[in-house]
């Protein structure tokens, strides 16, 4: 199983590498999330530093559903998605891959993103333990569930503004749960970090259960 | 001979609409049979099918000895399907994409270089990404990406649209020799030509069931 997810994670990866859509255009966007942000709260450079957590897991959504969006076009496009079906590689490894590629690229994406908070909302940080187990378990957690309700979008004509209003519903426990985290690592919420930080394990953790559960059906339906 | 494809009766429906409405055939292991008939009478609908990405309906539906309304998922592994869309990642060298079809059915990764040989892929242009293919160009790596597979069924939708004279002339070739080594082929087509040259069997289908059939198992 381990050699059929490889197979699928390094094919997405090796698909964006050649494209470059990843560094060149997500993480260039997600850095103008960021930028914009900086502007729109100019004058308040306190309230920045306040919502740095909350505005740098927007930017993730933001970017983070343009590479959801990505890694099921390049399957939809001439007809991948049939190839995918008569395949001998099992749904949940299929699943797996997905996500394990998902998951890499939006590591690239908040590598990118997080010198950026820390120079335009001046952030400090306090705990940076609990900053990379929110980050990895936030990134773990909009991965899976990203390429669950990804495959669903996938087979509809409307994919393209469907998985937006899919996703961040979804997704509003990670955004919450992820912005508490970070504001704790930050030092600017006295609040239970770890605790904010392992519900995103949790969420991580379910919808990999269902995911792999259900992508075989799910798979023969888009 | 053995029973590839038994259909008898078989009812599916896409989009609402009756595909196959009561489809009665059966295809005997090792023939290259061409499927004919108007847009719209089923013929890609009776590929889908075997292949089991067309959900059966009705009727009795048995592929490789799996029956399709139990388990349209197995047979899969010894199929081979090419559509009118190729199942190519543009972004991915040919070399790449094939390596990587080879090991998602299961394939040996030496068959990928001989495959692209086999269909006239020129060796300069593995290192070249599809997206800067010709038409031509991307339906032969179509082609060699079902061929590196060793499919026991061979499912192919318009095989030779895009294809020059030789690429053509080549898949016959490839077609025949698959059929001689035991592998049975159904390919869609509007070429009439390639009835004499190549098929064992013609079949026509109309408003989703079969019309004509020029030599029944």
């Amino acid at each position: 199983m381990l050699h059929e997810v490889l197979l699928i994670a390094l094919k997405d990866l090796r698909v964006e590498w050649r494209s470059k859509v990843t560094l060149g255009q997500v993480a260039p966007m997600g850095l103008l999330v960021l930028v914009v942000f900086a502007f729109a709260f100019d004058a308040n450079t306190r309230l920045l530093e306040l919502g740095a957590g909350g505005l740098f897991w927007v930017a993730v959504l933001f970017g983070g559903t343009l590479l959801i969006q990505r890694a099921f076009e390049v399957e939809t496009d001439d007809g991948n998605f049939d190839a995918f079906r008569m395949s001998t590689i099992r749904a949940p490894s299929l699943f797996l891959g997905k996500s394990l590629g998902i998951f890499i690229q939006v590591v690239l994406l908040e590598l990118v993103l997080g010198p950026g908070i820390v120079l335009l909302y001046n952030v400090r940080i306090d705990d940076w333990l609990l900053l990379l187990a929110a980050a990895l378990g936030g990134t773990l957690a909009f991965s899976v569930c990203g390429v669950l309700w990804g495959v669903m979008a996938a087979g509809t004509r409307v994919r393209a503004t469907l998985l937006p209003l899919l996703l961040v519903p979804i997704l509003a426990p990670v955004l919450l749960a992820g912005s508490r985290a970070f504001e704790t690592a930050f030092g600017v919420r006295a609040e239970a970090g770890w605790t904010w930080a392992s519900l995103m394990f949790v969420i991580a953790a379910v919808h990999a259960a269902v995911g792999m559960g259900t992508f075989g059906f799910l798979l023969e339906e888009s | 001979m053995s029973t590839v494809v038994d259909f008898q009766k078989v009812v599916a429906v896409a989009g609402g609409f009756p595909v196959l409405a009561g489809l009665d055939i059966e295809i005997t292991k090792g023939e290259i049979v061409h499927l004919r008939g108007s847009n719209g009478v089923g013929k890609t609908s009776f590929l889908r099918a075997c292949a089991g990405l067309l959900q059966i309906q009705n009727g009795d539906a048995t592929v490789l000895g799996f029956d399709l309304r139990d388990d349209r998922i197995a047979p899969r592994r010894y199929i081979g399907l090419l559509g009118h869309e190729n199942h190519l990642y543009k972004d991915l060298w040919v070399r790449e994409h094939l390596e990587f079809r080879a090991a998602a059915v299961g394939a040996d990764q030496h068959d990928v270089e001989a495959a692209l040989q086999r269909i006239g892929v020129s060796e300069r242009l593995w290192a070249v990404p599809i997206e800067r293919l010709s038409a031509g160009q991307r339906r032969r790596v179509a082609i060699a990406s079902v061929l590196v597979g060793r499919p026991q069924l061979w499912l192919l939708d318009e095989p030779h649209a895009a294809l020059d004279r030789e690429g053509r002339e080549v898949l016959d070739e490839i077609l025949i020799d698959a059929a001689s080594s035991g592998a049975t082929v159904v390919l869609a087509s509007h070429e009439r030509d390639l009835s004499k040259s190549v098929t064992s069997r013609v079949v026509t289908l109309r408003g989703g069931r079969l019309w004509e059939d020029s030599g029944a198992a």
